[in-house]
């Protein structure tokens, strides 16, 4: 047993493949016998993934969910950056470049439009729990953008170690939100175009959420989300430590 | 196989160096829309390769591979995510990450509407 152990902990990224392909294969079975198809497999297999999540968590007290167990390192190499950008990437072999050059005026729009909801909202919704300093409601509005806008700002501003950790954990229920929210309603909200997915890549701006929530919900249209996605985490961080924080402090007068 | 691959790697990596680029010459520590300038070489590339015959089977199932292999490497970062932190850390955090999507999406409903296209 230990020597089976030492196999696939050495040979990580492998037994992740092994993984993540039972985990789909049960989620497919789970979808069709309970749930008739309603739910896709793939929406199934994400939510299923985001609650083991949460249990390596519980039992590892990591920061990288179930990766934080030794066993399961591999998940976090191949479900990381890398990976995942250059995926995306690869999904763009079946878009079409005409359709995204057509609406990119659309991406812009819901970009500036997406960062502003966001930030305001995260904002009044620090203002209303307490806080009142220029620094620490900017931060705290940057987290709501995404969890990597929360600290680059909090970073730049200066705010304190407990109030960047909070703005990366508003990002992070930002991520799981969308991922969950996206494929329930998508139907509700007319998001079954390529256009209207730039717009909603523009609007959301979490790429994993985005792109999580858009393969569940139709894997045509993730490489439409994540062109406007992978800019909006790119602008938060210019906006928000800079032009955004110039407005608060002056609002605040301080 | 492994020329259709080397494109889509020279497309990633030369977007993201576009990315790196656009961040540091605004001045912030971030990489500015790089899958997106990647995305945007590759489709260029891909079209140039068609028209001049490259793009057969061999050459396009080494992107296929990747472009297939995206929903699994979405499972996995998501459960590689730090769920229990986002779960616990407080009301704030809770309400901040999830409101403003909700409120995101009704804004997301009123643009298509707005802009008619669907």
């Amino acid at each position: 047993m230990e020597e089976l152990q030492l196999v696939l902990e050495k040979n990580g990224l492998v037994f992740a493949f092994l993984a993540v392909g039972m985990l789909t294969w049960g989620a497919d079975v789970l979808s069709k016998k309970v749930f008739a198809s309603k739910i896709p497999g793939s929406a199934l297999a994400i939510f299923l993934a985001l609650g083991m999540g949460y249990l390596g968590g519980l039992i590892a007290e990591g920061e990288q969910g179930l990766a934080d167990l030794p066993l399961f390192a591999g998940l976090s190499f191949l479900g990381g950056g890398m990976f995942r950008d250059f995926a995306i990437v690869a999904t763009a072999a079946s878009a079409s470049f005409l359709l995204i050059r057509k609406s990119g005026w659309i991406g812009l729009i819901s970009l500036v439009l997406g960062i502003g909801v966001f930030f305001l909202a995260g904002v009044a919704l620090a203002w209303m729990m307490g806080y009142r300093d220029a620094v620490s409601l900017c931060t705290l509005g940057a987290g709501a953008c995404t969890y990597i806008v929360g600290p680059v700002t909090g970073g730049a501003l200066g705010a304190s170690s407990e109030v960047i950790a909070l703005s990366i954990a508003t990002g992070v229920v930002k991520t799981i939100a969308v991922t969950i929210l996206t494929p329930l309603l998508a139907k509700k909200i007319g998001l079954q175009s390529p256009e209207s997915a730039m717009a909603y890549g523009g609007i959301m701006g979490t790429s994993s959420g985005v792109a999580a929530g858009l393969a569940a919900t139709d894997p045509a249209l993730v490489p439409y989300g994540a062109v406007t996605a992978t800019f909006y985490t790119g602008l938060g961080c210019l906006v928000c430590p800079s032009l955004f924080y110039l407005i608060l402090s002056t609002l605040l007068g301080a | 196989m492994i020329k259709g691959l080397a494109l889509l790697s020279f497309c990633f990596l030369t977007g993201m160096w576009c990315g790196a680029l656009l961040g540091s010459w605004l001045g912030i520590d971030a990489n500015v829309g790089g899958v997106g300038f990647a995305m945007i070489f590759f489709l260029l590339l891909k079209e140039a390769s068609v028209r001049k015959g490259l793009w057969n089977g061999e050459f396009a199932f080494g992107i296929e591979f990747w472009n297939k292999l995206y929903i699994p490497i979405v499972i996995a970062m998501a459960a590689s995510l730090n769920v229990k932190s986002a779960v616990s850390s407080g009301l704030l955090a809770i309400l901040a990450g999830l409101l403003p999507v909700l409120l995101a999406f009704w804004v997301f409903k009123v643009l298509i509407k707005k802009l008619g296209t669907s």
